[in-house]
C-alpha cells in the first residue's frame, strides 16, 4: 500500500488512515485537535451569551435576531458562527501539525463545563447575585 | 382521530428528531467503544466504516433538526404573548406557567435551561462525527483524542437528556396547543360498545 506524507511519520501524534484505492494517508492529530477545541469554544460562547442575555436587557435586545424566538435566536446564531469560524481558523493553522492534545482537551473540557454551567438558571442567578 | 398542526410539529421535534437522536446514542457509544477495543482489526472494513459513518451522520442531522425545529417552530408558540386581560391562557404556555407560583419554576428553570443547553448536543456530536470519520480505527492510538470524543459524546447525551426530560414535563403542564386540525381517521360517534 502506498503511503502519502511518509516523511511525517516521526511522532506518535501522527496516524495512518485508509485513503481509498489501497492507499494509506499519514495525518497529524491537528485537524482533530482543531475540531475538539472549536467545539469547546462553541459551547463556552453559548453559555457566556446566554448569561449575558439574562443579565442585561440591552444585550438581550441585541441578541433578538428573530422576534418570535427572542434572544435565543441571537445566542445560538452567534455561538454557531464563532464555533465554525474558530474551527476553520484552527484547522487552517493545525491541519499539518501535531498538537499537544492534553492542553487542547483541558481547554475544550473547560469550555464544555462553561457551556453547561452558564446555561443552568440557578447558576446564572448565583453569578448575578440574585 | 385528529391532531393539530402544532401537536404534530411538537411530535416531530420531540419524539421524532429528539427521541431518535437519544436512541441513536446507545448504538454510537457501543460502536465508539468497540472501535477502541484491542480485539478489533487494525482497520475497519469498508462496510463497517460506511455503517458507522451513516450512523454518525444521521445523528448529526437529527440533532440539528431537533434544535432548529424546537427553536424556530415550537418555541415561538410556547412564548407567544396573550392579549391584554386574557383569562384563558391555555394557548400561551409560557404565560400559563408564569401565572402561578406552583408552576413558574417549570419555565424559569426547566424551559430556560432546556432552550440553551440543548444546543450543546449538535455542536458536540458534529465534532464527534467529524473526528471519528477522519481518524477511524486509528483513534485508539490517540488516547487524548479518544477521551475527548467519548467525553463530548456523553455530554451530548446529557444535554439531550436534560432538554428531552424538561420538554416532556413542560408539555405535560403547559402543552403547546392550537393550529389547524388534521384529521387522521374518521370514526363512529355516539355509540358505546
Amino acid at each position: 500500500m502506498a503511503v502519502k506524507n511518509r516523511a511525517a511519520v516521526k511522532s506518535e501524534e501522527y496516524v495512518e488512515v485508509p485513503a481509498g484505492r489501497g492507499e494509506v494517508e499519514v495525518i497529524p492529530n491537528g485537524p482533530g485537535a482543531a475540531a475538539i477545541l472549536a467545539a469547546g469554544i462553541g459551547c463556552a460562547v453559548l453559555g457566556i451569551l446566554a448569561l449575558a442575555g439574562d443579565a442585561s436587557e440591552t444585550i438581550k435586545g441585541l441578541l433578538n435576531f428573530y422576534s418570535p424566538t427572542g434572544a435565543l435566536s441571537g445566542v445560538t446564531t452567534v455561538a454557531i458562527i464563532i464555533w465554525l469560524m474558530s474551527w476553520y481558523v484552527l484547522n487552517l493553522r493545525w491541519r499539518l501539525q501535531a498538537i499537544d492534545m492534553t492542553k487542547v482537551n483541558v481547554a475544550a473540557f473547560i469550555g464544555l463545563a462553561i457551556g453547561f454551567l452558564l446555561t443552568f438558571p440557578p447558576f446564572m442567578d448565583l453569578i448575578q447575585g440574585r | 382521530m385528529e391532531i393539530t398542526s402544532r401537536d404534530l410539529w411538537t411530535i416531530f421535534h420531540g419524539l421524532g428528531f429528539g427521541a431518535l437522536f437519544m436512541l441513536a446514542f446507545s448504538g454510537a457509544l457501543a460502536e465508539l467503544y468497540r472501535l477502541s477495543a484491542p480485539s478489533v482489526p487494525a482497520q475497519l472494513g469498508a462496510q463497517e466504516r460506511n455503517l458507522l459513518n451513516f450512523h454518525l451522520s444521521a445523528m448529526v442531522i437529527l440533532a440539528w433538526l431537533a434544535v432548529l425545529t424546537g427553536a424556530y417552530i415550537v418555541y415561538p408558540w410556547y412564548r407567544a404573548v396573550p392579549p391584554e386581560g386574557a383569562a384563558d391562557l391555555a394557548n400561551y404556555p409560557r404565560s400559563l406557567l408564569l401565572s402561578s407560583a406552583r408552576t413558574s419554576e417549570w419555565h424559569r428553570i426547566g424551559m430556560e435551561w432546556k432552550e440553551n443547553v440543548a444546543w450543546l448536543a449538535p455542536i458536540a456530536i458534529t465534532m464527534v462525527a467529524y473526528v471519528t470519520m477522519k481518524y477511524q480505527r486509528t483513534i485508539i492510538r490517540l488516547q487524548q483524542m479518544r477521551l475527548a470524543v467519548l467525553t463530548f459524546t456523553v455530554a451530548a447525551f446529557i444535554a439531550t437528556g436534560i432538554a428531552g426530560a424538561f420538554g416532556a414535563l413542560l408539555n405535560k403542564y403547559a402543552p403547546v396547543r392550537g393550529g389547524s386540525n388534521i384529521i387522521l381517521m374518521e370514526g363512529e360517534s355516539g355509540g358505546e360498545k
